[in-house]
């Protein structure tokens, strides 16, 4: 179990992490979903007790980051977010060197890495560093997860991966989690919040908030369309200047955007048409984690 | 235990693995040992002397050929005008110009004197100063063979003159090889092992590496400890080569013994590699951190005696010297070379180094964890 009570942390006049709460149960995906510079690596690297906060603490399954570090890096793993294993070393080398400064061997847990390590161990007199992306990744959960650790800390590990490995990586995870590993994972990929069990959308050093995917997504109330037009761009602007429209993305090659309850989609169209546009397209949809979080962002 | 055995074997496999590291290993010193006791010499010589000989006389003729003999002049012209000669030393064509007067033999007969003018040039001090009392030196030894010639010998038996025989102690042929080459290896050791280790760590904070160590339980006195000896291994290896190369090429082995030697350099290499730590732990990436050390690595260089005598330095520079360790390596590594001094003659000095190497890897050790 992670508890974390008002983490308070700043470089300078930067406010990283603004007292933050919350708790991760054990054996329990946790995902944490934002932007780039929302505070989420400065969370990661004080929870790994590489870090030190300004104020606040963090226990993880009863041990304090701050004062029992010494005990907690040994029931943690911790995957930086960037590849940080010795490039010049082999795959087996790196996974050797780490088991043997966790004082074990791969033979001991190897069961727990099996899956995933056997995907790279094709390629294990190579240079860590002559991997592809995607392996990097895979090696370095190998090296994060041979000492067989409690919780598992990921910084973005699938930050440019390519879909196929990321989707594997995610399997990887939930296997994990039925070993009873407690696992804390940051992203940045909206479309991986729906594979945690508890999400929490993080922003300026804050959790905006923090709950199941579905239930966050089921607490959206606003009226979702999605749009789509032979001008997207152009008709980016036109949205945004109708009255009735309270706010309009572009995600993907749709525009997604919330109206008010009584501007219906016949309205909508008309409106469009008028303004030129031929082929207009209008839907009601389901919201998704990103829109939670877009409508999170604009109305605090 | 266990566990810095296999953090110091992870650095002996990346050293190994480096393209370059090994080979300047082994190659460095012997380069280092081969041209630099050639090339960096303080001796002046083949001093380009330009002679305007106003006498034309025989006499003239005699002190030309005695200069002309002497390896410490090329003569390059004779002439007749001094305002030639004086063209010759602005386009660099001579460095020194001896003028002979028109009445130089006959001076000598009647006047028992004769004046000679030395005009040298001076942008070198030390070869003006030193070709000028070379002349001198020769020009005293032609004025005395004159007066053997010229005078019966009891005349000169009876003044009184004071004749001085000088013995060069520890360095009898003052050969300048035999005082730089213990300071050239101290340099090699001083670069090799104040240089790597420091940029060896810092690589591990760019490449991200150290935050993956940071949170494993490696302890951070272990992951110093793991950088530091495979280097002071590779230091004590340079060593020995150079000192092997020493003894083949320049036959040159220490008067005192190696233990006092190798002793000193065990210590003197704590006191380096301290210092490479510290500006480590001070820096965040390579280039702050090669900055940094080239800037110390230069002082302690230059502020050591290693090339000018410390006591022809300013006071404050004096002082720089003196809390320098190369200082004290530089002058055990002399004493026992040229002096044959022995571990208690070497007390002071070690004494000074051991003090370093405590209170340099008390502060890398302390400033580490700060920042950790």
């Amino acid at each position: 179990m992670i508890l974390v009570k008002n983490l308070h942390k700043t470089y300078g006049k930067v406010t990283a992490l603004n007292n933050l709460s919350f708790t991760v149960n054990d054996g329990e995906i946790f995902g944490v979903i934002g932007p780039d510079g929302s505070g989420k690596t400065s969370l990661f690297r004080i929870l790994a007790s590489v870090l030190l906060p300004n104020s606040g603490s963090a226990e993880m399954n009863g041990l304090s980051v701050s004062k029992d570090f010494k005990k907690i890096r040994n029931i943690i793993g911790y995957m930086p977010g960037r590849f940080s294993l010795y490039q010049d070393l082999s795959v087996e080398e790196n996974l050797k060197f780490f088991a043997t400064i966790f004082s074990t061997t791969i033979e001991e847990n190897y069961h727990l890495i099996k899956d995933i390590y056997q995907q790279i161990e094709p390629f294990k007199k190579r240079r860590a560093g002559a991997l592809s992306g995607g392996m990097k990744q895979k090696l370095a959960l190998s090296c994060a997860l041979i000492h067989k650790p409690e919780v598992l800390i990921l910084d973005e590990p699938t930050t440019g991966v390519d879909p196929v490995s990321r989707k594997e990586f995610w399997d990887m995870l939930k296997r994990l989690k039925s070993e009873g590993i407690t696992i804390l994972v940051s992203t940045a990929y909206m479309d991986e919040a729906g594979l945690c069990d508890r999400i929490a959308l993080m922003r300026e050093g804050n959790f905006i908030a923090t709950d199941t995917p579905q239930n966050i997504i089921n607490s959206y109330n606003e009226t979702l369309l999605a749009v789509q037009t032979e001008n997207m761009s152009a008709s980016l602007s036109d949205l945004r200047n109708h009255p009735k429209v309270k706010t309009c993305f572009a995600f993907g090659n749709q525009h997604h955007i919330t109206v008010h309850a009584d501007l219906s989609i016949s309205d909508l169209q008309h409106y469009l048409n008028e303004k030129g546009y031929s082929t207009v397209e209008i839907k009601a949809i389901e919201p998704t984690v990103e829109d939670c979080f877009m409508a999170l962002t604009n109305n605090p | 235990m266990s566990q810095l055995k296999y953090l110091i074997e992870k650095e002996f496999k990346q050293i190994k693995r480096n393209s370059i590291i090994p080979k300047m290993i082994i190659g460095y010193p012997i380069l280092v040992m081969l041209i630099f006791p050639w090339a960096i010499n303080f001796e002046v010589k083949n001093i380009k002397i330009h002679i305007v000989d106003n006498a034309k006389s025989v006499y003239s003729q005699r002190l030309i050929n005695k200069i002309d003999a002497s390896s410490y002049f090329i003569l390059t012209n004779i002439s007749t005008n001094y305002k030639t000669a004086l063209d010759d030393i602005e386009k660099e064509k001579s460095d020194i110009i001896l003028e002979i007067p028109a009445s130089f033999d006959k001076d000598m007969v009647k006047e028992k004197r004769a004046d000679l003018m030395i005009s040298a040039n001076a942008v070198n001090s030390t070869q003006g100063l030193l070709g000028n009392n070379y002349l001198m030196q020769i020009i005293n030894d032609f004025s005395q063979e004159l007066r053997t010639e010229i005078y019966p010998v009891s005349v000169l038996s009876n003044t009184p003159h004071i004749e001085v025989v000088t013995d060069y102690r520890y360095n009898k042929k003052l050969d300048y090889k035999t005082f730089m080459i213990p300071a050239f290896i101290v340099l090699m050791v001083t670069l090799v092992c104040g240089i790597l280790p420091s940029l060896n760590i810092v690589i591990e904070k760019e490449t991200g590496t150290i935050q993956q160590i940071n949170a494993t339980p490696v302890s951070k006195f272990n992951f110093i400890l793991a950088k530091l000896i495979p280097y002071w291994i590779i230091g004590l290896i340079i060593l020995t080569i150079s000192f092997f190369i020493a003894w083949i090429i320049y036959g040159l082995l220490p008067s005192g013994s190696f233990t006092t030697i190798y002793i000193s350099a065990i210590i003197f290499l704590l006191a380096v590699t301290g210092l490479g730590i510290i500006i480590s732990n001070y820096s965040e990436t390579l280039q702050q951190s090669m900055f940094l050390v080239m800037f110390f690595i230069l002082i302690i260089i230059l502020l050591s005696g290693m090339f000018t005598p410390i006591s022809a330095m300013p006071e404050w520079a004096q002082i720089i010297a003196h809390i320098n360790p190369l200082t004290y390596f530089i002058e055990i590594m002399r004493l026992v070379y040229l002096k044959g001094s022995s571990l208690p003659d070497v007390f002071k000095p070690l004494t000074w180094l051991i003090g370093f190497a405590v209170f340099l890897n008390s502060w890398a050790v302390v400033s580490y964890r700060k920042r950790g």
